[in-house]
């Protein structure tokens, strides 16, 4: 198997723009050719477009318009795990040989169509993500004795971080008083505990090894994947209070990558919901059950933006198909040194922890320099 | 019979596996375990909460019947965990399935 390293990156702000699907791809495609005089349209293998858009032959319609011929075009489509899936098939596709240069753009609008999965009916009327988010967070506070107070640090936390983020949605920090008296959605889930649809899009270039020499002098490689389906529907989770389908992922891509938690310097977690972070945590392994808040109030409290450096999806916003490629390209500035004032120090290995409806699905990815 | 046939009408039915009796949730016509024929099962069931929430004064819950399927409810009172419940009201409203207990 080839090894295969990001050679290069582009991003756009997350914002409440309403943007043609098209012309939000392109805008992040785009500055990866600006930005880098080594990588050529005409070398690139393969175009793979992330998002839920309803919109048709994406990926050859992004090829028109950066003016790429590529072998292969498709689009890839997880709900919120688009943007990491999409990575897992670049690598595939580079991992076999079908390709040395691969060019993936994950893009949404605000008012994308994969916030909500129609089809669990197992939810009856109660479809809407807050619902789950509701239920993961009354049952979570219930096992281990958390307060909404004790929560409310990961929103204080991420937009905090966010605001070192020059494309984050989010412009202002709260404090965990504003997090508790914002709008009150369920019993257990106020409107600073979640994170807000956007328009936006992230693109990464991936190499081969071999390819990798011609173009970039800080490559960062991917040294681990990891990535488990339970399941579609939302009450088919064992538990209601752990992600078991980020457990198996995370096994996978720390065997993989021959590390364990100890060895990873900075992450990038997929709080959805603030009660989302310390449930991930748990179940990746970095902290015990029940433990999740101590070790992100700890971070908080000394200001190390170990978690969720670009303020996570509370702070930075949700596209979803763009998500999991702007987790994966805030680790690799990390790894660049690149990070400014978010910068964690001496970072040199990464995670990304993606996941898509209630946890029904992960993947996680290791990083390294 | 379909599913949602018998929801329409008010009637909560479990789909069972005529091949190998597991329960198939959400409901299709397919097993999922040995792809055999799903028939309707009828019955007063009696479900378990599982877990609550409530959105401005009305309550809504995870309920699991027959140990292995799980719905969201809509519940009229005060729910507890571990509450026995039934389907008091159900069918299909917006396109959505509706389920209420009690």
């Amino acid at each position: 198997m080839n090894k295969v390293g990001i050679a290069g990156y582009g991003i756009t702000p997350f914002t409440k723009e309403d943007n043609k699907i098209e012309k939000v791809l392109l805008d992040s495609a785009k500055e990866i050719f600006k930005n880098n005089d080594k990588i050529h349209q005409n070398e690139i293998d393969a175009v793979l477009v992330s998002t839920n858009n309803n919109s048709k032959y994406l990926s050859p319609i992004l090829c028109e318009l950066a003016g790429i011929q590529p072998k292969i075009s498709h689009s890839i489509e997880s709900l919120c795990n688009s943007g990491t899936n999409s990575i897992v098939s670049a690598y595939s596709y580079i991992a076999s040989g079908l390709a040395d240069l691969v060019l993936i753009s994950g893009a949404e609008r605000y008012d994308s169509p994969g916030q909500i999965l129609q089809w669990d009916n197992s939810r009856g009327e109660f479809k809407h993500p807050i619902f789950w988010a509701s239920i993961f967070a009354k049952s979570y506070k219930r096992e281990y004795s958390i307060s909404d107070e004790d929560l409310a640090v990961v929103s204080v936390k991420n937009h905090k971080h966010a605001q070192e983020n020059p494309n984050a949605l989010s412009k202002k920090t709260y404090s965990i008083k504003d997090v508790l008296e914002s709008k009150k959605l369920t019993d257990d889930l106020r409107l600073l505990d979640c994170s807000r649809p956007c328009t936006g899009s992230a693109s990464i270039i991936l190499a081969s090894e071999e390819k990798m020499k011609k173009i970039s002098e800080e490559p960062v490689w991917i040294s681990g994947i990891g990535q488990k389906t339970i399941s579609a529907g939302f009450t088919k989770n064992i538990s209601l209070s752990s992600m078991e389908s980020s457990k198996h992922a995370s096994q996978d891509a720390f065997r993989m990558a021959q590390k364990e938690n100890k060895d990873v310097d900075v992450l990038e977690i997929h709080d959805a919901f603030s009660v989302c972070e310390p449930m991930a945590l748990e179940s990746l392994g970095f902290s015990k059950e029940g433990k999740g808040m101590d070790m992100i109030s700890e971070s908080y409290e000394t200001n190390n933006f170990k978690i969720n450096p670009r303020g996570g999806l509370i702070g930075s916003g949700h596209p979803l198909g763009a998500t999991g490629i702007a987790q994966t390209i805030e680790i690799t500035q990390q790894l660049q040194s690149n990070a400014l004032k978010r910068q964690v120090d001496n970072a040199s290995v990464g995670l990304v922890h993606n996941m898509s409806a209630a946890a029904t699905s992960s993947t996680v990815l290791v990083l390294e320099k | 019979m379909i599913f949602e046939d018998t929801l329409q009408k008010g009637e909560f039915c479990i789909p069972e596996c005529d091949n190998c009796q597991k329960i198939v949730w959400p409901p299709s016509e397919i097993c999922s375990n040995c792809f055999g024929n799903v028939h309707l099962k009828k019955g007063d069931f009696m479900g378990k909460i599982i877990e609550f929430s409530r959105e401005g004064e009305q309550f809504f819950c995870m309920v699991e019947f027959e140990k292995s399927i799980r719905i969201m409810a809509h519940i009229l009172s005060v729910p507890e965990i571990g509450q026995r419940v039934k389907i008091s009201n159900c069918g299909i409203k917006n396109g959505n399935y509706f389920f209420e207990v009690s």
